[in-house]
């Protein structure tokens, strides 16, 4: 166990440096792009005193490594420092919408993941029978369409024909729990159809990789039945491959919805990212990706972690 | 005197266009001393249908973002104009029917000479925070855009001034640096909300002013809401109770907001479907012919636009009936090479310039050319269909022997890199409220946007010539032949005027729809109500 913990630390470690470079990155690229804050919000109406104005009050006329410290210093303190364009603290831009993307991201991943591990158990029972297809078509079909095809296609249905569920999510702190979910849940569908397949696929070829391993065909002599064998037998052994993937799906709900959260008009933080990207608020940007590289890098560690309990190999290596 | 008695009592009638008005005006010496005479019957008067108060108005607006700000220096676009346009008022404003009127000011008059304009202000206004509106506040919001520490958009329009001083508590006087008569329609902009001051400053960022909402909350790009000022000082205006901004970017996610009941309007129809929603019984479409301007800008001193005749091959070249019809699915109008429309006060119709591939190729001829091959820069970062547009030119100029080279630009930083900066590439323009506004940003020899780089001395002298004109029958023939001179010699190929097509629920009333700007001159919040 202590060897786990050793891991666990030492991946936190090296995610915080990772953490540093990608700061660093994104900082550089946002410079690279062409314009800065100044000419994006003026726009077409840019004079160049104007602009040179704006630059001055902000500090874009310093070198751009003094401001790259100080944005780190403002970090390791705790102050995310303000939005350029707004003035607005860049904590208070983030919190509601952090918080609107992981509801998000929790509800579709609810329905997702059991439903894909069902439907990969189920295909891996009936493997090769029309059942199987008729899941992997399904699945393949869903994943296939882009995401804003299937989202008009459930706000024609479910929105506009039958009116039961509103066509534009705009979820806000004053909802309550239930009204929020009812708000969640076209997108949450959408992000569903958009994920399922390639986590049941990963469930269905793990399992059927094992099924033709001498430890079950020992458990078949035994005498047990299909069930008990993938679900007591081969499904622990297969977690490691399904949880990869499952994690990286959650990873892409919390990163990368962005289409989704503009046909439905859902305020996270995907829209966010893209506003300031285009207007160059280095600010919020960089603190957007952070919790972006954050979420990947923590994920992958918790998969990591679940590989190696749920292999006893792994847990006490020699 | 009787004669001006009579003319101010047309106006109040409303009998008198804002054109007719001013020329018989001028006619009389009176160009804006009665000018104010206008507010009457604008705010007196109300419109056919009778307005009912009340309600929850929810507008769902293209363009919010997640950068916008109250602040009305930043303000760039739909969404934080129409928020700006329900708190705060400004000197004057544009009515539906395209004159200029009182909102702030009472009326005003040049002092003596067109180079000094002196603004009265209404008595007994005060700001959502109680203060009263006097000289001082309009001072302090006029010098935010101002000098040379200023970040605003609107600098380039304040430019003209040179010092501003009050006379009183409520009379404000504007020094300008050269003498120009259309000087108080600038006063209209959407940048130039009066705010409250403390100490010679406003603070842009409070959202205070006078206007007929208080602004309740703004979050950047999801929604702003504002709640009836229930001292609002204008009486037949700002009739709902409440009134959201929704910011919703996906022009088919607000049409299905709309549909399904969610928001009662809604900017930008999608021209693909438009045919489509105007089937739904419930919805009525609002097709606002505007001046907006879409056009391709060429670099008069760059090589081969340095040849006057190449510019006219390549404004011959383009068959201007088609973008209409298939970039602008119809909604829209043929324009003629220059910026000034129908709305226009001095509007100089010129005959219009047709596609003629054969006189194209004789002014290619006359350059010294056989054929062409040129590059033309766009990007749908201009509007919707702009690249459409070009690749289109590119079938028409191909008949002449002229050989468009469409180049893409990345939409990201269009305005920053490509505009005004390759030698030939798109742009548009809203509308401005004068001739002189518009050539002076954009022809003027040091426009802070010609696009065209025109350097035109016969044009710089009239331009200048006519700001200082009182006589408006010499304005007319001045602006008419400055109009002529675009058209002829200047760098613009403009095919079309488009014209702002939004969508309501039945259950809006509205009166008029205002051309200046989109939303009903961006008015919307304070024009429209529910019909009983």
């Amino acid at each position: 166990m202590n060897q786990l913990l050793m891991t666990v630390a030492k991946r936190l470690g090296l995610g915080l440096f990772t953490l540093l470079i990608i700061s660093m990155v994104i900082f550089l690229a946002v410079e690279m792009l062409p314009g800065d804050i100044a000419t994006e919000i003026l726009g077409q109406m840019a004079t160049p005193e104007a602009v040179a104005a704006i630059r001055q009050e902000l500090g874009l006329d310093q070198p751009i490594v003094s401001r790259y410290f100080d944005w780190l210093s403002g970090l390791l303190t705790g102050d995310l420092g303000q939005s350029l364009a707004t003035g607005q603290p860049v904590l208070e831009l983030l919190d509601d919408r952090l918080i609107n993307t992981l509801y998000l991201a929790g509800t579709a991943a609810l329905i997702s993941v059991p439903l894909a591990l069902g439907l990969g158990v189920i295909a891996a029972l009936y493997r090769n029978t029309l059942v199987d297809r008729a899941v992997s078509m399904f699945t393949l079909s869903a994943i296939s369409m882009p995401e804003f095809f299937i989202a008009y296609v459930l706000i024609l249905f479910i929105s506009v024909q039958l009116g039961w569920i509103p066509s534009m999510s705009k979820v806000d702190a004053d909802q309550s729990l239930l009204e929020r979910l009812q708000l969640t849940i076209l997108p949450a569908i959408t992000l569903t159809f958009v994920t399922c397949a390639h986590m049941m696929r990963m469930t269905r070829a793990a399992i059927i990789n094992l099924l033709s391993s001498p430890y079950i065909e020992m458990a078949y002599l035994k005498g047990l039945g299909p069930w008990r064998i993938i679900v007591h037998h081969t499904l622990p052994n297969a977690w490691a491959p399904i949880v990869n993937v499952i994690v990286m799906n959650l990873a892409y709900l919390i990163t990368g919805v962005v289409v989704v959260e503009v046909v439905f008009v859902y305020p996270g933080l995907g829209q966010l990212m893209v506003d300031s990207v285009a207007k160059r608020d280095l600010p919020v940007v960089q603190a957007a990706s952070m919790i972006f590289a954050a979420t990947y890098i923590l994920l992958n560690l918790i998969a990591d972690v679940v590989s190696i309990v749920s292999n006893p190999r792994l847990l006490h290596p020699k | 005197m009787t004669d001006s008695k009579h003319l101010d009592q047309h106006a109040r009638n409303g009998m008198l266009s804002r054109r007719g008005f001013m020329k018989s005006a001028a006619a009389l010496g009176i160009v804006s001393a009665t000018a104010g005479a206008f507010a009457l019957p604008a705010f007196g008067s109300t419109p056919s249908p009778s307005p009912k108060r009340g309600g929850h108005f929810r507008l769902g607006l293209s363009r919010g973002s997640t950068t916008d700000s109250l602040d009305p220096a930043r303000f760039s676009d739909v969404f934080m104009q129409s928020v700006g346009f329900a708190i705060y008022n400004y000197l004057t404003e544009v009515t539906p029917e395209g004159e200029l009127i009182g909102e702030l000011a009472e009326s005003w008059e040049p002092a003596p000479d067109a180079a000094r304009w002196a603004f009265k202000l209404r008595k007994g206004i005060t700001f959502h925070n109680g203060k009263p509106l006097e000289a001082a506040d309009v001072v302090a919001t006029f010098n935010h855009h101002r000098g040379e520490k200023s970040q605003s958009a609107a600098k380039g329009i304040v430019d003209p001034i040179e010092s501003i001083e009050t006379d009183g508590t409520h009379t404000v006087i504007f020094n300008l640096k050269a003498a120009n008569a259309d000087f108080p329609a600038i006063t209209s902009d959407y940048h130039m909300a009066i705010m409250p001051a403390t100490d010679g400053k406003v603070d842009p960022n409070a959202g205070i002013g006078t206007g007929g909402y208080i602004l309740e909350k703004l979050e950047p790009g999801v929604e702003a809401v504002v709640t009836r000022n229930p001292d609002y000082w204008k009486s037949g205006r700002a009739w709902f109770d409440k009134v959201s901004f929704l910011a919703i970017t996906d022009a088919a996610a607000r049409t299905n907001a709309l549909r399904t009941g969610q928001i009662d309007a809604m900017d930008r129809v999608d021209l693909k479907t438009v045919n489509l929603l105007k089937m739904d019984p419930n919805l009525s479409i609002n097709n606002v012919d505007s001046d907006q301007i879409y056009y391709f800008a060429m670099d008069t001193q760059a090589k081969p636009f340095n040849d006057n005749n190449v510019r006219l091959a390549l404004k011959h070249a383009i068959d201007r009936q088609d973008i209409v019809d298939r970039v602008l699915k119809g909604y829209g109008r043929l324009a003629n090479d220059q910026p000034i429309g129908a709305s226009y006060l001095n509007y100089a119709d010129l005959p219009q310039r047709q596609y003629d591939p054969d006189k194209a190729r004789h002014y290619l001829k006359k350059a010294g050319y056989n054929s062409l091959s040129v590059d033309l820069s766009t990007s749908d970062a201009v509007f919707t269909g702009a690249v459409d547009a070009a690749v289109i030119y590119r079938e028409h100029a191909a008949k002449a022997g002229i050989d468009i080279n469409v180049k893409r630009e990345p939409a990201d930083g269009y305005w920053e890199n490509v505009w005004m900066k390759r030698p030939w590439s798109m742009s548009y323009s809203s509308p401005r409220g004068t001739a002189d506004w518009f050539f002076s940003q954009f022809f003027a020899e040091d426009a802070n946007w010609n696009d065209t780089n025109w350097q035109n001395e016969r044009f710089n002298t009239l331009l200048k010539a006519a700001r200082a004109e009182l006589d408006a029958g010499k304005r007319q023939e001045m602006y008419a032949e400055m109009q002529a001179l675009v058209h002829n010699q200047g760098g613009w190929v403009a095919p079309a005027f488009s014209a702002y097509v939004s969508a309501a629920t039945k259950a809006v009333g509205h009166g008029k729809i205002a051309t200046n700007r989109d939303m009903d001159g961006n008015r919307i919040a304070e024009r429209w109500w529910f019909e009983g």
